[in-house]
């Protein structure tokens, strides 16, 4: 078995986070177990972003701890802050791929500022983690505003994986997506934490992505989690808020047909 | 948690065992590649290969690649690579190492320099003769929309021309005074040191006020306007056209000329003939302040040589030109902005090139100009 702290790939412990005297975050605990997929849902607004960015260090907190893979997390500026940079991978809602770069030399990014390799093999490693997200090597001489958005996000999720992070942060992965995109990518993420050993901690509204890979599901309400649990738990949980969430009309399809 | 990655091996007739241990991870990534690149003569020597992976502590996909491609490289020679002892946790990521890189891109082939130089001649005077569509379009396109505000008077945004004016009129007369007080006084001081050489330094004055008047005064204070707002609105309308906000307009079925660029360009008409009589009056009081204190010639009689020297064609000819710059300043700041592409990039290249250009356009149309006076005798 493994030790209590490396069962755990994230530990947030009372966390506080506000702008001004708005409290977004408010004494928030969370842990994400190693190897799973937690996905997050909350209202728009209701602070999830906010949540995913304080962990990551782009936002300060204004009390709480907050650990990844063991390690103590402190303001973007922090020197534990940058050597953990290196230990996970972030997907921008919108990408945010550099414009100025082509694809491939947007995957080259991280291993190119981290690491010391040659040329030859920082290609064969882009073209590889390319083909990992079910990308052309063709694809890697394009720039980002010749992607589609589908394809935005599986380039993002490649330059997420460079350096093989133990853990990705997805920020609404398949918003923008067509259903049929969505569930493709959705299927990538799940085989890519299968054979890279991944923890995924994923803020999304896709109710169907939420059902198919998420092992847990955390419901962020009024600052706290106020349900966490895989799917099923979720849909049979008593809180106000994840009864409209889960049972309102859009979420109807989710449910099991009578039979 | 990380160990010192190895590789041994260990040749046993004409079997080559490979035994990688500890850490084959990206963060060992500079090891690895030595280690791998060091077995490559012993692999090539041997007919068959053995990758006994049993040891390896931790693999990514760098570790996975560099191991797979030394199967890979025996493979492709024709012998046999045998990989065994691999954990159960690693397979899946072998198995998806195996399946990658498998089809280059075929290779683009050089191309000859002598005809990448005659293309690339070729595509700039292509790309000068559109540059030139480009800005005729948008003039017809300004004065269709001029036009149709003459038609609906009420269609003129006058909120947004005011707004304009202010930003490029108003803002910029400080910076405006200070730079065309410094150029009179430097061009009077220069006179000055020179003429007197031949004791003919009161002609400065007739030199300060023909100079200032029917060249510097619009010159300077059109490069200035061409690097202060036209810069400004090359990136305004470039970052509207990212953010598809321009697209936006079109299809509320407003015409983003008509909203966005008829405003501006009439404000930089409007604004420019009166920066340049600020700076023109701005650099005489330079020159005349620099003759008082520095050549002893008194306030009355600089303004009297001054009268003498000047006429009002003198001034005329600096006035009817800076409308004139201002429209080419205009039409080339707004044009430039709506073919920024997608990038950060191409907004930065489009905001250089639009200063340059309009520059450059201001100096030739000076030019222009001065042959046009010359003939008609101002």
């Amino acid at each position: 078995m493994q030790d209590f702290a490396g069962q755990f790939a994230i530990r947030v412990k009372d966390l506080v986070v506000g702008f001004g005297t708005h409290v977004v975050i408010d004494h928030l605990s969370l842990d994400v177990r190693r190897g799973e997929i937690l996905g997050l849902v909350g209202a728009s607004g209701g602070g999830k972003s906010v949540l995913m960015r304080t962990i990551i260090g782009l936002i300060p907190r204004q009390s709480g701890e907050i650990e990844v893979m063991g390690a103590a997390i402190g303001g973007s500026h922090d020197r534990v802050t940058q050597s953990a940079a290196g230990r996970w991978g972030i997907l921008f809602q919108q990408g945010a791929l550099f414009s100025s770069l082509t694809v491939r030399q947007n995957i080259q990014f991280p291993l190119r500022e981290n690491l010391v390799l040659s040329d030859a093999l920082m290609d064969e490693i882009a073209t590889a983690k390319l083909e990992m997200v079910g990308l052309k090597p063709e694809d890697g001489d394009k720039f980002p505003s010749e992607l589609s958005g589908g394809m935005t996000k599986r380039v993002a999720l490649a330059r997420a994986l460079a350096l093989d992070p133990a853990i990705v942060f997805l920020d609404e992965p398949t918003s923008g997506l067509d259903p049929i995109a969505a569930g493709d990518f959705d299927v990538l993420i799940k085989t890519l934490q299968k054979t890279l050993g991944l923890t995924v901690f994923m803020v999304t509204h896709d109710l169907a992505s939420l059902n198919t890979v998420c092992d847990r599901v955390a419901a962020l309400a009024d600052g706290k989690i106020v349900a966490i649990g895989p799917m099923r738990e979720l849909l049979q949980s008593e809180h106000p808020w994840v009864r409209a969430y889960f049972h309102g009309k859009r979420s109807l399809m989710l449910q099991p047909k009578a039979s | 948690m990380t160990s010192t990655p190895q590789l041994t091996a260990t040749a046993s007739g004409d079997v080559l065992e490979l035994r990688p241990g500890g850490s084959w991870t990206a963060a060992n990534v500079a090891t690895l590649e030595a280690l791998s690149g060091a077995v490559t003569a012993q692999l090539d020597r041997s007919k068959t290969m053995r990758l006994d992976m049993a040891g390896v502590r931790e693999l990514d996909t760098v570790g996975a690649w560099l191991l797979e491609k030394m199967s890979r490289r025996a493979i492709s020679a024709g012998r046999r690579a045998d990989v065994v002892g691999v954990a159960d946790n690693y397979a899946g990521l072998i198995e998806e190492v195996r399946q990658v890189n498998r089809h280059n891109p075929t290779p683009v082939p050089a191309p000859n320099p002598v005809l990448v130089k005659v293309s690339d001649v070729g595509r700039s005077a292509i790309g000068a003769t559109e540059d030139l569509i480009i800005f005729l379009q948008m003039l017809g396109a300004l004065f269709a929309a001029i036009y149709g505000v003459l038609r609906r008077p009420r269609s003129l945004r006058v909120t947004s021309l005011f707004y304009q004016l202010y930003r490029v009129g108003v803002q910029a007369i400080p910076i405006v005074v200070l730079i065309t007080f410094l150029i009179g006084a430097i061009i009077a001081q220069q006179g000055i040191f020179h003429f007197r050489k031949f004791g003919a330094d009161s002609y400065v004055v007739d030199m300060v006020g023909i100079l200032v008047l029917r060249e510097l005064g619009v010159l300077i204070v059109a490069i200035m306007v061409a690097g202060r707002s036209g810069s400004a609105y090359t990136a305004e309308l470039g970052s509207m056209k990212m953010r598809e906000e321009i697209d936006a307009l079109s299809t509320m079925g407003l015409d983003p000329v008509e909203v966005l660029i008829l405003p501006r360009i009439v404000a930089l008409v409007c604004a420019l003939p009166i920066l340049t009589f600020i700076g023109s009056m701005a650099a005489l009081y330079g020159g005349g302040l620099v003759a008082w204190f520095y050549g002893g010639m008194g306030p009355a009689i600089f303004i009297a040589r001054l009268h003498d020297a000047v006429s009002v064609t003198s001034f005329e000819v600096g006035m009817i030109k800076a409308p004139f710059m201002a429209l080419v300043i205009g039409i080339v700041a707004c044009s430039e902005g709506l073919q920024v592409k997608g990038s950060a990039e191409s907004l930065g290249k489009r905001t250089t090139t639009s200063v340059v250009k309009s520059i450059f356009l201001v100096i030739v149309l000076d030019g222009l100009f001065a042959i046009f006076f010359a003939s008609v005798g101002m």
